[in-house]
């Protein structure tokens, strides 16, 4: 099986964002893999380590992108492509998309897996569309996922509760926390990651018809309502403020 | 022309907030740009969600029977209620089945999508689309530059606001067309009653709550409100309760009016996930606990004195 591991680089959730006009100030940022796209990556070992085949890890993103890749590497995928573009690009969810199933249309692949969302856009867009693109079935939000030859059955998360799906290769996953456990990398992994080949790819070369987005503006967060701490003697004395507060002042209960 | 079209939501057979949110914002930029407003809501029952529809200004009221849900019959369906319809701006909820199928439409449909908005407003014609970036740490305005616009948009973060319009119904022909996924099984018993995504009041527990079998303190206030319930990610990891109660950056982002949060220090992953929520309550006997810097009203007692004497006081005043 050829198996496509979609990996996003995001700003380290505990990093601090300083908002410029239309991109934010990248010094001082941490970037990590996109936590779902870590199971999307254990994932793609595990399928190879049952049905054989090769696992190819795919970031779009600028040149620290490359970094994601050495990480999925010492992880134990078998090769690595960069999409090289700008990293605003990225916001675009339709020509990310067009760019991916470009070059995974050239690869073959039987099944495309990425993060159920990346936690910078928080969009849950590119993997469907990259399946609507290569016209194929999808999962989303898997929780496990069966081959039996081409046929997938998946248990996913659905709106209040789980539901089991029976559908076939080749098609596109997102994975859902509980999917799997990601491996930490070996020190041998890591090692080793260093000296791999990592395929760069220009958008040119991938024949993407362009952004249908625009960035007006960044901004940063709307200051929250003033809050205040209530003060009370005793249990029953916070209750009766807090019923107040929340029925008369803020009209929400 | 340019018309808006608004895809609704249903639940157990009920209108859900959600569509006379998106049909109310779409009567906004419908009326900036001049255009009608088209709500689709997917069922072979139209006639019962008309008039309140109309009631938020939807022009046309368009039943598709498409049946049970798949993101690819969906997506086929409203696919070629835009074929039809041919609007400039479609608006649909940010659930977990619209996200899902909303990433088919924009393909099939060639146009640009913003997914998770909060905020809609027009300029120069188009859509400005504001949605939280970055774990909240940032907002981004975008347009969309194809002929038609796709946005999904976030649940309670659109004022509802009473506006008579024809509210015409149609039922439309479209059908859900070849689906490759077929659905074996589905368990519902492990969820909320009330779900998270769009529930306009959370209660939420942390570990604070020092173990399950206090489940039912929390429980009862959420209850009293008629909330969902709602779970910090070390009372999910712990194995206190199942993820699909998990709110934060692994687990679902909400925005309801109130969030109460019960013995939550606070995290970052968890404020990512709740930190636009309208008004946020926070219970913590640890006054310097992060979760006091984003709290409306904060209450620094022990949550197992507090919560029930909450709970004791709303069901006096709620009847």
């Amino acid at each position: 099986m050829k198996i496509v591991v979609l990996v996003k680089q995001v700003p380290d959730t505990e990093t601090n964002i300083k908002v410029g006009d239309k991109s934010i100030n990248e010094a001082g940022v941490k970037w990590i893999i996109s936590p779902y796209d870590e199971f999307a990556i254990e994932e793609g070992i595990r399928i190879r380590e049952k049905s054989g085949g090769e696992v190819i890890a795919v970031s779009l993103g600028p040149d620290r992108a490359v970094e994601a890749l050495r990480t999925a590497y010492a992880m134990g995928v078998d090769r690595a492509v960069h999409v090289k573009v700008d990293d605003y690009v990225t916001f675009d969810s339709t020509y990310t998309s067009e760019l991916l199933a470009n070059l995974i249309k050239a690869e073959n692949a039987d099944v495309v897996i990425g993060g159920r969302q990346s936690i910078d856009t928080d969009s849950s867009q590119v993997v469907v569309q990259i399946a609507e693109r290569l016209n194929v079935p999808h999962v989303a939000m898997a929780l496990k996922l069966e081959f039996d030859g081409n046929k997938v059955t998946a248990t996913r998360e659905i709106e209040g509760g789980t539901e089991v799906v029976e559908t076939s290769a080749p098609l596109a996953v997102t994975a859902q926390k509980g999917l799997n456990e990601p491996r930490y990398p070996s020190l041998k992994g890591i090692m080793s990651a260093k000296k791999k080949p990592v395929d760069v790819k220009k958008p040119e070369e991938l024949g993407a018809t362009g952004s249908k987005l625009e960035v007006v503006s960044l901004e940063p967060p709307p200051p929250r309502i003033a809050g205040r701490k209530l003060e009370a003697a005793d249990a029953q004395g916070f209750a009766s403020q807090l019923v107040k507060a929340l029925r008369e002042e803020a009209k929400v209960i | 022309m340019a018309d808006v079209l608004v895809v609704g939501e249903l639940k157990n057979g009920e209108l859900k907030k959600i569509s006379k949110e998106l049909t109310s914002a779409g009567r906004k930029i419908a009326d900036s740009i001049g255009g009608k407003v088209h709500t689709v809501i997917i069922t072979d029952n139209v006639d019962a969600f008309a008039s309140d529809l109309k009631a938020v200004g939807a022009d046309t009221v368009i039943g598709a029977n498409l049946g049970e849900f798949s993101p690819e019959g969906y997506a086929n369906g409203i696919f070629a209620i835009i074929q039809e319809k041919k609007p400039a701006v479609v608006l649909i909820p940010h659930s977990a089945q619209g996200k899902e199928y909303s990433a088919r439409v924009a393909i099939k449909a060639n146009a640009g999508i913003v997914a998770d908005a909060v905020g809609l407003s027009v300029d120069g014609g188009k859509v400005v689309a504001k949605k939280p970036i970055y774990s909240g740490k940032a907002y981004a305005n975008f347009k969309v530059t194809s002929d038609i616009q796709i946005f999904t948009v976030r649940a309670n973060s659109q004022e509802v606001t009473p506006k008579d319009g024809a509210g015409a119904v149609e039922k439309s022909g479209a059908s859900a067309g070849e689906v490759r996924t077929k659905s074996l099984s589905k368990d519902l018993s492990g969820g909320n009653k009330v779900q998270l995504a769009d529930a306009s009041i959370i209660v939420s527990g942390g570990r604070g709550i020092k173990g399950p079998e206090n489940w039912p303190i929390i429980q009862d206030l959420a209850d009293t409100l008629g909330a969902a319930l709602g779970a910090s990610r070390a009372t999910v990891d712990a194995g206190w309760i199942s993820h699909s109660h998990q709110v934060g950056q692994t687990g679902k982002t909400v925005s309801p009016n109130c969030y109460i949060a019960c013995g939550i220090s606070g995290a970052i992953q968890h404020l990512a996930g709740m930190g636009s929520s309208k008004y946020i309550v926070a219970i913590n006997k640890d006054g310097d606990a992060p979760i006091f810097k984003v709290a409306t009203y904060g209450v620094v007692a022990d949550l197992f004195e507090v919560v029930p004497a909450l709970t004791s006081e709303f069901k006096k005043v709620l009847g």
